[in-house]
């Protein structure tokens, strides 16, 4: 009898344990799930709220019309416009950032001494950890100054300060990812190479590089996509002028810098001006998915190939 | 002629070892380059604050509110402000990233499911924080009717940072060895239990040098916040979350409007006036401070956590 009840009751025990797991475990993926419905959430506002632009503006006018005037009465919706301005910034800014990141990743990955690294690398993280706004007024107030007195003309708000800054801001994010590939590669590889006599520059570029060309190609992609969401340095430094050029030493407003200048100002809920910059955000939204999506396939390329 | 053949040889082995070598010599002095660039980058961006914003930093200028007058012009509200939308986001992002992360590590069985969980944050760590900012104004202040609040602002801040804290915990989840786990398990111990008492407590150096790095940057970014129609101009605090009278405690702060640190310096850097110019490089100063505390932090943690691991 005792031991009846005995087994009863550590099966009821054994019975609640196991609903107190599956409870724990139920409140655990739905945390998880936040991050599900973050993106969905995201796609909804984007489209719903687009959506309701694209009704009083063809689709087909958003993407060739060459004006961008929301708020005129003769209202224009060129997306090119604010394009050109995020291409060229962009432009400027990955020319800078993908050679010096590349360099600084060959360099810390198969040439500096730990010691240099050791040091290296914690600078790089307090680079990429200062916010764009600060570096958005370096650009205004250090950079474009300075670039003032070797181009003159050069106004104020330019796209070449912008950029630069941008470049500089992105360095460490390639370098980083960059150096997390190659280091991926096994020593075996680079053995084989010095075997074979090479020299550590020749097994660098020709042997390392190679075999990490997809974490690379990935540093990059997420690097346009980090140049093509940026904000607050364009928005600072670009100036907020919509301008359809290809020209660095003019002043032109990008997608980012046209949302944030709309948001300043104190355009009524519903109105076409307001839902302009839900339309430019979806267009900024599915570009940076691209690159994102590519970026993260391959990276996962190269972390399962070693 | 064999022994002039053998020389000639020689000289060119020579030849070619010397310019393997000026080239590597060559290519040091380019990556030296290149990473004295960034340095000196950081800087010049810090010695120009400083010589611009250094004659502002009084105890004025921490205790004013914002002013038309820039030099009686302080960032009272503003870092009150930035400090109590961390503490919303800190609120938020910490449990729910720490939730995931353990979620996915230790229970998420390997299917599609999982996989598009883990494609979805990946792409989430790369959405533009901009557009966080609109998601947030579609949601939060126009659907659930939240206005540009401190609320908000945490929330939006919070998910924004959330793939970072998810990325970290993970991470140090998976460094802790599977033996821990199993040896839990053979004395009896629930999954739950399991992690509870070990897994948890071993990734928690790990974790939290997530959460300050998330935080970090969530201290500086604008855009978000510029996007939700954070307030440039605001003349009083938040109210305070202790009451003398009961029920003590007062969750009003939550729906108050706000400004904060980065909006407080784009304010002041879209003005022409060079008075307003000293008192942003001032408050970015301060902003670059409170990052670089914050990041320098999480460094010296990781370094000693990489010293002391024990398996």
């Amino acid at each position: 009898m005792s031991t009846h009840s005995q087994i009863a009751g550590r099966l009821a025990h054994r019975r609640s344990r196991q609903r107190k797991e599956k409870l724990i475990e139920l409140t655990l993926l739905s945390a998880a799930l936040v991050a599900i419905a973050t993106t969905l959430g995201i796609v909804f506002i984007l489209f719903s709220e687009s959506l309701v632009f694209f009704r009083q503006v063809p689709i087909w006018d958003f993407l060739t019309d060459t004006q961008w005037t929301p708020l005129f009465s003769d209202a224009h919706f060129g997306i090119s416009v604010l394009l050109s301005g995020t291409l060229t910034s962009s432009a400027i800014a990955l020319a800078i950032a993908i050679p010096m990141g590349t360099v600084l990743a060959v360099y810390l990955s198969e040439f500096a001494s730990p010691r240099t690294r050791e040091i290296a690398k914690p600078v790089l993280e307090l680079l990429a950890g200062i916010p764009t706004i600060v570096f958005g007024y370096f650009a205004l107030f250090f950079v474009t100054p300075l670039l003032q007195k070797i181009i003159p003309g050069l106004p104020g708000f330019n796209l070449l300060g912008a950029g630069i800054v941008m470049g500089v801001m992105i360095v460490p994010y390639i370098s980083s990812i960059s150096e997390d590939a190659m280091r991926a590669v096994p020593v075996l590889l680079r053995e084989g190479s010095y075997a074979l006599g090479a020299t550590r520059l020749q097994t660098a570029f020709k042997v390392v590089v190679p075999a990490a060309f997809s974490g690379l190609a990935a540093a990059y992609i997420l690097g346009i996509s980090r140049a093509v969401g940026e904000t607050m340095i364009v928005a600072v430094a670009a100036g907020m002028q919509p301008n359809l050029t290809f020209n660095p030493t003019e002043s032109a407003a990008t997608v980012t810098a046209y949302i944030v200048q709309v948001a300043k100002g104190d355009l009524p809920h519903g109105s076409l001006g307001y839902q302009t910059i839900f339309a430019a955000g979806l267009a900024l939204f599915l570009i940076t998915l691209l690159f994102n999506l590519a970026g993260y396939w391959l990276r996962r390329r190269y972390r399962e190939t070693y | 002629m064999p022994k002039q053949r053998s020389t000639r040889d020689l000289s060119l082995i020579r030849r070619l070892i010397r310019s393997g070598k000026r080239n590597e010599t060559l290519f040091i002095a380019t990556g030296l380059a290149a990473l004295a660039l960034a340095v000196l980058t950081f800087l010049a961006l810090f010695i120009d604050m400083l010589i611009d914003g250094s004659p502002r930093l009084t105890a004025e200028f921490f205790s004013n509110y914002a002013s038309r007058k820039a030099e009686k012009a302080g960032i009272l509200a503003a870092w009150v402000g930035t400090f109590t939308v961390m503490l919303v986001t800190a609120a938020v992002a910490v449990p729910l990233g720490v939730m995931s992360g353990i979620y996915l590590e230790e229970y998420a069985p390997k299917n599609r499911f999982t996989d598009l969980i883990e494609i979805n944050i990946n792409n989430l760590a790369g959405v533009p924080s901009i557009v966080y900012g609109l998601l947030a104004l579609g949601m939060f202040v126009h659907t659930f009717g939240m206005g540009a609040s401190v609320a908000t602002a945490g929330l939006t801040l919070a998910l924004l940072i959330l793939p970072v804290v998810i990325v970290a915990t993970r991470e140090s989840i998976r460094a802790i060895p599977g033996s821990i786990r199993e040896a839990a398990y053979a004395l009896g111990a629930t999954r739950w239990q399991t992690v509870q008492h070990h897994v948890l407590p071993y990734s928690m150096p790990g974790i939290l040098t997530g959460v300050i790095i998330g935080l970090s940057r969530a201290i500086g970014e604008t855009a978000p916040i510029v996007i939700i129609g954070a307030v440039t101009f605001i003349a009083f605090l938040p109210g305070s979350p202790v009451q003398s009278a009961p029920p003590f405690i007062s969750f009003d702060w939550l729906s108050a409007p706000f400004t904060a640190m980065p909006i407080q310096i784009f304010n002041w850097t879209s003005r022409p006036d060079a008075a307003f110019q000293a008192n942003a490089s001032a408050a970015a100063l301060v902003l670059v401070a409170m990052t670089v505390v914050m990041n320098g932090l999480a460094i010296w943690l990781r370094y000693r956590l990489r010293r002391n691991i024990k398996w």
